[in-house]
């Protein structure tokens, strides 16, 4: 029998139904990998009893004839998103001890479906980060090594990196992620597994710790295009609670997945053909687009003229939000205090956010507070909403054309840790691609389409028009069905 | 435009996160390269377009007027770093 941590969603939710094993069996097992690897800083709280509750529940109902869409499945939950008693930190040092009085609504969509969850994954601290090393609890490794023989310990990706390290390593099924400029799809690619960011309300944001609100988006990461259609149906669906959230129905994308691209156009945008861009990944590019014309669809060339200035508008609307949304960390309601003696309320605010922000969150507070003050707004911040705003027609433009965008997901394959963690501008170049499409708010996803010369996964990115997740999973479908990857990590943790 | 330590610093006033001498330094070499690439969006014409407001259309709704959150002073309350007589506490504002 194959071992149950080999199982993805769709066939641990099956083999459940079919009675081939218990939630119990399913749990214990993943709780013993998870314990068991430890050496990948994955996990910042485990949560067994929570999974194993949930897979209890699961046998009792099936037993009285009930079965819920993920019963039997144990999930890792980002850091990001507030669990009901289970402390929630965004991986900072400012939020450490923070346990929510609430469930976050996309978790409690997954528990309600059945789910049980396996514990918090470690993250970029407030999700501002595309590699994982700025965690107040230390750097996620990734499980894949480069095929020299040498050990230099790669990123997983961020912001997402304990959920894309989790799944990689088959310490976890599925995990949930969030997506503010790329941190779903990036950490996919560098990993080897499959992620979707839908459109920009699709999953409501209550109970995520906010980073840009404009941007946020949670979304899952799995094994496969088809977990990832299952567990995106559980997530996503209005939500009064979160003003942005989309009142619309929630497709049934798993029952309606087809590879089958016949009559769709996929736009190739000829400006993500960066300058320096790696052959491999340039191959891949071309890989793809054999991919897609061999399912049927017809491929083009399309014009996205403002992409090279996404990056920029990225980095005056994010840190913008950011300083906003982290003004509420005073150590006053939650969180940190720190309250040298003789200190006034002022001084509290001051040295606790001193104490409680790592470098690149205060980096990015002071850039965002100096593009909002007086003097400065109109030149930073309302001209990257113009342009922002260019961005936007620019995909509207495309999709008049075509159903489809396929680009690389990333510059590159992982790269090794403290590679990039001293510049923060080559950090952030690493996001060109994914970051686009996150300004428009639309729908895309990484699918993993083969393996560089170092033997590292690299990925491919889907974009499609607002709210046709469904276009996106086929083409990924499409894709991961002739692309073949089936490459995993040496157990080395 | 770019910023000198000063500028840094009362940034950081603005920000409420006391910074030592040593960081405002190093912050202002790192805040300038950040500022100086973003720079380029003065590139873009982009006379007469509208700031992006929504990505995604999306209509505002309305709700009744009615309470529906509330009877949660224990739960506000329990992740305070100070609270006293069912309120957060804070150091003396007034003298």
């Amino acid at each position: 029998m194959t071992e149950l941590t080999d199982l993805g969603v769709a066939a641990i939710r099956d083999g459940f139904r079919d009675g081939d094993f218990s939630a119990r069996e399913v749990a214990d097992a993943f709780n013993g990998a998870v314990a068991a690897a430890k050496a990948l800083n994955a996990f910042i709280v485990e949560t067994p009893e929570h999974a194993l509750a949930a897979a209890d529940a699961a046998d009792q109902e099936r037993a009285e004839g009930n079965v819920r869409p993920l019963s039997g499945v144990p999930l890792g939950i980002k850091d990001l998103f507030c669990t009901e008693g289970v402390q929630t930190t965004a991986a900072s040092h400012i939020l450490e001890g923070f346990v929510p009085q609430y469930e976050s609504a996309v978790s409690e969509r997954l528990f309600l479906a059945g789910a049980g969850m396996l514990g918090k994954l470690n993250m970029d601290q407030f999700a501002m980060g595309s590699s994982n090393e700025t965690s107040h609890f230390g750097n996620v490794l990734s499980p894949w090594r480069r095929n020299d023989g040498g050990n230099a310990p790669l990123a997983p990706g961020g912001s997402s990196g304990g959920s894309s390290a989790a799944v990689a390593a088959r310490i976890a099924p599925g995990a949930t992620g969030t997506d503010t400029g790329g941190s779903i799809r990036q950490p996919a690619a560098f990993t080897g597994i499959s992620g979707i960011k839908p459109t920009y309300g699709r999953c409501s944001r209550f109970g995520i710790v906010a980073f840009a609100s404009s941007l946020d988006q949670a979304g899952p990461m799995a094994r496969d295009v088809k977990d990832c259609a299952i567990l995106l149906e559980a997530m996503s669906g209005f939500d009064p609670r979160d003003a942005t959230s989309l009142d619309e129905a929630v497709p049934a994308w798993e029952d309606n997945l087809s590879p089958d691209l016949r009559g769709k156009t996929v736009g190739i945008p000829k400006e993500y053909r960066v300058d320096d861009m790696p052959a491999e990944i340039d191959r891949l590019w071309q890989k793809g687009i054999d991919f897609v014309r061999d399912a049927g669809a017809e491929v083009v060339e399309v014009s996205l003229p403002h992409t090279r200035y996404a990056l920029p508008t990225y980095y005056i609307v994010a840190p913008a939000e950011a300083s906003s949304n982290l003004a509420r960390y005073d150590g006053v309601r939650y969180g940190l205090r720190d309250l040298p003696p003789g200190a006034n309320l002022q001084d509290m605010y001051a040295q606790t956010r001193a104490d409680g922000f790592g470098p690149e969150v205060k980096r990015r507070i002071l850039i965002g507070t100096y593009v909002l003050s007086a003097g400065f707004y109109d030149a930073y911040y309302t001209q990257a909403q113009r342009v922002r705003a260019l961005i936007v027609r620019d995909f509207t433009e495309a999709f008049g054309k075509v159903d489809l965008l396929l680009t690389p997901t990333a510059p590159s394959a992982a790269f090794a840790l403290g590679e990039k963690s001293d510049d923060p501008l080559a950090m952030y170049l690493n996001d060109v691609f994914t970051v686009p499409s996150s300004l428009a708010g639309l729908p895309a996803m990484s699918v993993p389409g083969g393996l560089d010369a170092a033997g590292l996964p690299l990925g491919l990115q889907i974009i499609g028009r607002p709210l046709d997740e469904q276009s996106v999973l086929d083409a990924g479908l499409a894709i991961e069905q002739r692309a073949g990857f089936h490459a995993r990590p040496g157990r080395w943790w | 435009m770019s910023v000198d330590v000063a500028q840094v610093r009362k940034i950081a006033a603005l920000a409420r996160v006391a910074v030592s001498d040593e960081e405002a330094a190093a912050m202002t070499g790192e805040l300038n390269n950040i500022l100086g690439w973003v720079e380029q969006l003065e590139q873009v014409d982009t006379a007469g377009v509208e700031p992006l407001a929504a990505v995604i259309p999306n209509t505002l709704r309305l709700r009744d007027d009615v309470v529906t959150d509330g009877d949660k002073r224990d739960a506000v309350l329990a992740n305070a770093p100070e609270a006293a007589h069912g309120f957060f506490a804070v150091p003396k504002v007034i003298e």
